[in-house]
């Protein structure tokens, strides 16, 4: 039996790593990634207190939440796509026609 | 068996228009190739008309106040929200029009994107349950997110990835709060965490951490100090049509949910998220007045300038009556009439696809474009909040029910950052009237967005004049039913 | 009711104190001399080198990374509704075909955009890298 705490401080932890992954890296690819490691942190999360509460909501918001996490990972695919066909860059800090 | 659950789709009705004609229009445009703009700007009104007389016939509803499941709320502050947001669309739409085929970039999927991201904004103010407003938060920003890159300019195509980044990192956060609501009241109905919190007495961790997480992913999405620092860039990035129609929809529908979250939801614990919101309004006015001051871009003003106009509807949210509701609401109203239609002006005044806004691009406009001057004029004092335009009714009403609820500090600091916002809007108007044109820029005069601007300046100085056109019908809506 | 946040204020203020001193009293203590192979990124080997562009991979991969998380993820509505197909009936059965003629519409726009074509993946800016230029150096005069 795993205790609801224990599993609330690891989603926190993933969700501080990924927190911790959009501020500090430059790759727009990588920084997609750490979001996309927050979204699951909070999946996490909410599988979990589905499990606590008794209550079925929370595993199918979780799907919800997966399904979204896809649709910004296209959007931000082409995103990424769009600047590196105009600069052959995907450097965050490359990308500075304006001002921060 | 499960029996099928009985399902009342009228309330949703808008929703179900707006996008199955953004769905018709981008199979129907892929299948013919390249089809008229003229054709898809007719089709997208009609759709929005359509859907606004749908959500009309809503006022009257008297069936269940939530249905599909108690997911969509039936009431009467969804109808007025989606009347605002659906006349926004239609703005957005006529702007879009002109400015891309003057561009020589046209896109047809310009009129899909818009009326989604116009039925997710619809879906996000008619929302009861915290799963609706997630994904209707999603719909519209990515919708967003594409229209920030439709435009042949790179600084558009990187405004559109800040605006991405920084949006997909704060619904990150507004999600984790939502599972800490769940967690804390063991369901994502709006009214129903209400219920589960109402009972409990002490410090709830998980309740305050949910509150603090939602506000935080609000505050981006409406541009609150200090999650503002995507505004400018985006709001000058972006091509001017796209910006005025998200700097106007974004604001009404966010800051409708956020009314249902605080005032329904987290209403327990009214006095936990007050001194934060209260904190959020004062560093939103007073630094998005003082940061404005050293723009030298009209798009970058009215950046700052929106984020400060976030502090001052913060500052009617605190109070939690229904009075507090219906000036946010006007407030709402004002801001969208007044923003769409600067930004209209700043399109028509700009020129062309290089978009130069910079000041010295304004200066002595009157002398080429008196029209357009005077039209700039009259938004920008609106925005200043100078009477008779509706902006000064919609500032008197906020801080009005901000001193009411006991927070005259609150609005004192409102006062004073609208003095100094008087500043820096006044010092347009005048480069506009008392200096010699430098640049050589014809200002282009266009039937349709002509029109448009027409409207919103007659709705600016009308409901500046008359505000209880429309008072009576906010305050009906106002209530909300739980 | 505020006061009961007071502890987390100081606590914050202590946190952020201590690193502002401890790396401020970091920088007066430790000594600085540095020396071309100290600054260097490894003690042995190649100098890294940024591959050419910067990416290791085409473009094209990644449109077709985009095209498939969005088909892919279609499926994890698919497969709670088919384990509880028969309980759901009817009304699972119209509500899935309605998600699923949704995924079509996108597919279909798809198809006709190009975007399946692997020789010409689908140019989302029309243009020479030259106008951009050209047009970034207005941008930045401007």
């Amino acid at each position: 039996m795993i205790r609801l705490p224990l599993v609330l401080f690891f989603s926190a932890v993933l969700f501080s790593t990924g927190v911790y992954g959009v501020l500090a890296r430059r790759n727009g690819v990588l920084v997609l990634m750490s979001i996309e490691l927050m979204l699951n942190a909070v999946n996490v999360n909410l599988v979990a207190f589905s499990q606590y509460v008794r209550d079925i909501g929370g595993q199918v918001f979780a799907l919800f939440v997966i399904a979204v996490a896809a649709a910004e990972v296209g959007i931000g695919l082409a995103i990424v796509i769009l600047i590196f066909r105009n600069r052959e860059s995907i450097n965050v800090d490359e990308v500075s026609l304006l001002k921060w | 068996m499960i029996p099928a659950p009985h399902l009342d789709f009228l309330p949703l009705l808008p929703e179900l228009i707006v996008a199955g004609v953004a769905v018709a229009l981008l199979v129907g445009g892929a299948l013919v190739g390249r089809p008229s703009q003229t054709v898809l700007l007719l089709l997208t009104l009609a759709g929005l008309i359509a859907a606004a007389a749908a959500s009309a016939y809503l006022w009257n509803w008297d069936g269940p106040g939530r249905v599909l499941g108690e997911m969509i709320q039936a009431d009467r502050l969804a109808v007025v929200s989606r009347m605002i947001l659906l006349g926004v669309g239609a703005f957005g739409a006529l702007y879009g029009h002109h400015y891309f085929a003057r561009t020589g970039v046209a896109r047809m999927e310009f009129y899909p994107l818009l009326l989604l991201a116009v039925s997710g904004m619809t879906l996000l103010v008619a929302s009861a349950d915290l799963i609706v407003v997630f994904l209707a938060l999603e719909i519209l920003s990515l919708a967003l997110y594409i229209l920030v890159a439709l435009s042949f300019r790179m600084a558009s195509a990187e405004a559109s990835m800040k605006y991405f980044l920084l949006g997909a990192f704060s619904s990150a956060f507004f999600l984790y709060g939502l599972a800490m609501a769940y967690g804390a009241a063991g369901t994502t109905k709006i009214d129903g965490i209400a219920l589960a919190l109402s009972g409990r007495t002490g410090s709830q961790p998980l309740a305050l951490a949910a509150v603090g997480l939602l506000l935080i992913g609000f505050g981006f999405k409406v541009s609150v100090v200090p999650f503002h620092m995507w505004t400018p860039d985006v709001y000058q990035g972006a091509p001017t049509s796209v910006t005025a129609f998200m700097a106007a929809g974004t604001k009404v529908a966010a800051f409708t949910a956020l009314i249902r979250v605080l005032d329904v939801s987290f209403q327990p614990l009214t006095w936990d998220w007050r001194p934060a919101v209260w904190a959020l309004a004062a560093a939103s006015m007073v630094l998005g007045s003082l940061l404005a001051i050293a723009q030298t871009d009209l798009k970058r003003l009215l950046g700052y300038s929106s984020i400060a106009h976030a502090g001052f509807i913060l500052t009617g949210l605190i109070a939690t009556d229904g009075a507090g509701i219906a000036a946010v609401t006007f407030y709402l109203v004002a801001y969208s009439v007044t923003v769409l239609g600067a930004f209209g002006t700043v399109m028509l005044a700009s020129g062309g696809i290089r978009e130069r806004t910079s000041f010295d691009s304004f200066r002595g406009l009157a002398g080429r474009s008196p029209m357009l001057a005077g039209l700039l004029t009259l938004f920008l004092l609106s925005l200043a909040g100078i009477p008779p335009t509706v902006g000064f009714i919609a500032k008197a009403g906020v801080f009005g029910s901000a001193i009411r609820a006991g927070f005259w500090p609150l609005a004192l600091i409102g006062v004073l950052a609208s003095v100094v916002g008087a500043f820096f809007y006044l010092r347009v108007i005048v480069l506009m009237y008392m200096e010699e044109p430098q640049a050589e820029l014809e200002p282009e005069g266009a039937a349709l967005p002509g029109a448009a601007l027409a409207l919103a300046a007659g709705l600016t100085l009308v409901l500046g004049v008359f505000p209880q056109i429309i008072l009576p019908v906010l305050e009906k809506a106002a209530i909300l039913r739980w | 009711m505020l006061g009961d946040y007071l502890p987390v204020l100081i606590l914050g203020g202590l946190a952020f104190a201590f690193v502002v001193a401890s790396l401020f009293a970091s920088s007066l203590l430790r000594p600085s001399r540095p020396s071309p192979a100290k600054l260097a990124p490894y003690e042995c080997g190649n100098e890294p080198v940024r591959l050419p562009k910067g990416e290791k991979f085409s473009v094209k991969f990644y449109v077709v990374a985009m095209m498939f998380i969005i088909f892919d993820i279609e499926t994890i509505f698919l497969f709670p509704w088919a384990v509880s197909f028969r309980k759901l009936g009817l009304f699972g059965l119209v509500e899935m075909a309605v998600f699923i003629a949704l995924v079509f519409v996108a597919y279909v726009y798809i198809w006709m955009q190009g975007g399946l074509e692997w020789e010409q993946a689908p140019r989302p800016m029309e243009r020479t890298a030259a106008e951009g230029e050209q047009e970034e150096e207005l941008l930045r005069a401007g």
